[in-house]
C-alpha cells in the first residue's frame, strides 16, 4: 500500500479505493448478505438468550402493507411506500425531499437455532418489531452437579 | 423556510448526539407542508415549539426491548430526533396544524393573509 501512494497514479482513483476501504472496515459483517448500511427501513438487531429482535425503522406504512417473511433461516422485510409529494402540476414547489419513497426490501440471515413457528411481529409508532424465539434446545442450560 | 441545524452554531449544543430527521417541505399558494420521518416516536414524546421564526422538531424513541438485550446490529444509535427550521415572515406561525400518525408527523403551516398571492392586473395602453 506504502508504494502505492508515493506514486499515484490517479488521484481520484486512489481516494475512492480510500474511501471504499474506510467503509469496509466501518461496517465489516461476516454475514455474506452484508448489511446494506442506508438503506430502507434502517435496522436495528438484539439478541437475548432466549429471542432475536429486529426493529425496523419504517414510518407511515400501512401494517396490512408489510411483507415479513422467514424461509430457510433469512428473514425478509417487504413493502412499499407511497410517494407524499404534490403531483408535478407547476402549481407547488418542493423545497426539500429527502423521505423514502418507493418499494423497499431488506433480507438478513438469521442464526441457526431460531424456531421458525414462533415469531411475533408488531408495527407500532412506525417501528416493525419482530421478535422470534429460539429453540429451547438452543438455550445454555445449567447442568446439575450430583 | 430554511434548515439551520447544522449551520446554527450559535444554538445550545444537546448534550448527545441527535438524530435528523429527514422530511419533505413543499410549497403551494396557501402555505407550507412539512412532512418528517419520525419513526419509534410515541405522540406523548414528541414536542414542537414555534417560537419567533424558529420551528423546533424534537422526540425521544419509546422501544420495548426485553431485558437483558444485547445489539448486535445498529443503524439508529440514539434514541433521540432533534431538526431546527428558519421560518420566513409571510408564515402565519399562529396556525400552524400538526397530524402525527405512524412516525410521520405532518405540519402545515399559512401564509398570512396579506401575503396570499394576488393576481396582478397588466393593462396594455
Amino acid at each position: 500500500m506504502f508504494y502505492r501512494t508515493l506514486f499515484p497514479r490517479d488521484l481520484f482513483a486512489e481516494l475512492d479505493r480510500l474511501q471504499r476501504e474506510l467503509q469496509q472496515s466501518y461496517d465489516l459483517s461476516p454475514s455474506i448478505r452484508g448489511f446494506a448500511r442506508g438503506g430502507f427501513p434502517a435496522m436495528n438487531i438484539g439478541n437475548t438468550p432466549q429471542s432475536v429482535e429486529i426493529y425496523a425503522f419504517a414510518p407511515g406504512l400501512d401494517p396490512a402493507g408489510i411483507d415479513v417473511q422467514i424461509e430457510k433461516g433469512v428473514l425478509t422485510i417487504a413493502g412499499e411506500r407511497k410517494v407524499d409529494l404534490p403531483p408535478q402540476d407547476g402549481k407547488a414547489t418542493v423545497h426539500i425531499d429527502e423521505r423514502f419513497a418507493g418499494r423497499f426490501r431488506r433480507v438478513l440471515t438469521l442464526p441457526d437455532d431460531i424456531d421458525p413457528n414462533a415469531v411475533s411481529a408488531r408495527y407500532r409508532d412506525g417501528v416493525l418489531h419482530v421478535s422470534i424465539q429460539r429453540r429451547a434446545a438452543a438455550q445454555p442450560r445449567r447442568i446439575a452437579i450430583q | 423556510m430554511s434548515d439551520t441545524t447544522t449551520a446554527n452554531k450559535n444554538a445550545p449544543a444537546p448534550a448527545e448526539t441527535t438524530l435528523l430527521p429527514p422530511v419533505d417541505v413543499f410549497e403551494d399558494a396557501g402555505g407550507i407542508t412539512l412532512t418528517a420521518d419520525l419513526p419509534g416516536v410515541p405522540k406523548d414524546k414528541l414536542h414542537l415549539q414555534v417560537e419567533a421564526e424558529t420551528l423546533t422538531i424534537e422526540g425521544e424513541m419509546k422501544l420495548d426491548m426485553p431485558e437483558g438485550m444485547e445489539s448486535t446490529h445498529v443503524e439508529i444509535a440514539s434514541p433521540r430526533y432533534r431538526r431546527v427550521f428558519t421560518l420566513s415572515k409571510e408564515l402565519d406561525t399562529e396556525k400552524v396544524t400538526a397530524e402525527f400518525d405512524q412516525g410521520v408527523l405532518k405540519l402545515r403551516i399559512p401564509k398570512l393573509a396579506h401575503a396570499q398571492p394576488r393576481k396582478v392586473e397588466i393593462r396594455v395602453e
